[in-house]
């Protein structure tokens, strides 16, 4: 086959650099917005932070189909249990129900996912779970192709207790230097803030992104 | 009973013209011969008491209990037929073990309040089975949510308390439940008031032998339901039976 069309067949997947961080009061998330099939750019401007309820969102990397499909079955579930408890599912009880999902279908899935949000009891949460279906709490996580160029900047530039704003420009700065190195990534970030007071959705333009050293 | 012989209560599943299921009010009736149960609910935790009588002395004792643990965090106190509480106490666990495999966390005592309801009602609804001829108290503590406390009755009907009794003596304990201000009191304080009515409301004449059973849920036992420690039994047993010699002296003085 001709490998200029080999994107013709190529499944879309979210080549990604996703990142979310807790903080005192809520979760900042933030993600590129490339989508690629193969080589092919076939989105430029994608959301890849998925509104699950109200107050928990997920970051997706992997495939966009199966990522989105799982996502929906998820939003739809936790919906009808809030209906049952007649309050909003707790954030680690929505990283249960992805996980369940991701795991009973590991090996039909491609998808690495960042489960975040603020619930009442613990407040602004962060869950990982990667391919394979494990999941775990942690303060930051990093997910997506992208996210192997940053870990070493992420180890050492995280501090516990950072307020919204340091977190902010700490996810964006983070993944401008996983865009500018992976070649799956890229266009424009992508931020959002859950607090108790609600959500507020950022983009930074490719032309604003903060600058590094390129040579 | 005057609806006797009137033809309608051989079915759980078929209305009296009056618009009555007398299946599940003879359920009801299956109450009135058990232990009386009761429940308070303070400011730090729920308090569970329970006059368990004891029909043979060659019973061991300790042998068929009527407080159970659903999970850590829930207590369930049982009034009635005790061979249909343990099927009722079964599912409630089950449905607790479910939740926290789906959901990665305990199970809100409210979710779990309306699974076991449902379950009941479910056997008010065909002829094929029998309503339960059991109540239980759904009990827990949560530190951010506090103490909860539910009774459903085997209509399966559900209300949340902050005192409630059930069983043998339900009408005399209410009277004396509402004696307390509930809201302001401690679980240490509840375990001795608890003690005192049971012992208050026990009829010595009728049943001679019973066993006391005592458990809490609060803050102090971090959020998980358990039996009380040795020596708070002992005190708050004591504590009931001094305030009964007190009343009975008291008594013998007005006369």
């Amino acid at each position: 086959m001709d490998c200029s069309t080999d994107w013709l067949n190529a499944p879309e997947s979210t080549g990604t650099s996703i990142m979310a961080v807790e903080f005192n009061g809520g979760v900042v998330i933030g993600a590129d917005s490339r989508s690629t099939t193969g080589a092919y750019i076939a989105n430029r401007v994608s959301d890849k932070l998925t509104k699950v309820t109200d107050q928990i969102y997920c970051c997706r990397s992997g495939s966009a189909a199966d990522t989105q499909a799982i996502a929906d079955v998820v939003a739809y579930h936790l919906n009808f249990h809030a209906m049952e408890l007649g309050e909003p599912p707790l954030v680690e009880t929505g990283a249960a129900v992805f996980r369940e999902l991701c795991y009973n279908y590991r090996d039909s899935l491609v998808a690495g996912i960042l489960v975040a949000g603020w619930d009442r009891k613990k407040g602004g949460q962060v869950y990982s779970i990667p391919i394979g279906g494990m999941c775990v709490r942690q303060a930051v996580s990093i997910g997506g192709s992208g996210s192997s160029y940053v870990y070493g900047y992420v180890d050492a530039n995280f501090k516990p207790g950072m307020d919204k704003e340091e977190c902010v420009s700490f996810v964006i700065k983070t993944l401008s230097l996983a865009m500018a190195r992976d070649g799956s990534s890229g266009g424009v970030v992508r931020v959002g803030i859950i607090t108790p007071e609600g959500v507020e959705r950022r983009v930074v333009l490719g032309t604003e992104l903060p600058k590094f050293y390129e040579g | 009973m005057s609806s006797i012989g009137t033809g309608y209560d051989l079915s759980a599943s078929q209305f009296s013209p009056d618009g009555r299921v007398f299946q599940v009010e003879y359920a009801v009736k299956a109450l009135e011969n058990s232990g009386t149960v009761i429940g308070l609910k303070g400011k730090d935790g729920v308090v569970f008491a329970i006059e368990k009588l004891v029909t043979s002395k060659l019973y061991e004792p300790g042998a068929n209990r009527r407080i159970f643990t659903v999970d850590k965090h829930i207590g369930m106190a049982v009034c009635g037929l005790i061979a249909d509480a343990r099927q009722i106490v079964d599912i409630a666990r089950r449905e607790a073990a479910n939740y926290r495999s789906q959901y990665g966390v305990r199970i809100p005592l409210k979710y779990l309040n309306d699974r076991v309801s449902m379950y009941m009602h479910a056997y008010t609804l065909y002829s094929a089975v029998r309503p339960y001829g059991c109540s239980v108290i759904l009990s827990s503590y949560d530190c951010t949510d506090g103490p909860a406390m539910y009774l459903i009755d085997p209509s399966g009907v559900s209300y949340g308390y902050h005192g409630c009794a059930v069983g043998k003596a339900k009408q005399a304990a209410k009277t004396e439940i509402e004696k307390l201000k509930l809201t302001n009191m401690s679980t240490q304080e509840l375990v001795k008031e608890a003690a005192k009515i049971i012992y208050l409301v026990h009829d010595e004449l009728k049943d001679k032998n019973f066993e006391l059973e005592l458990s809490w849920v609060c803050a102090d036992t971090n959020g998980n339901h358990e039996r009380v420690p040795e020596s708070v039994f002992t005190e708050a047993e004591k504590c009931a039976k001094q305030a009964m010699d007190a009343e009975s002296d008291s008594d013998g003085e007005d006369m």
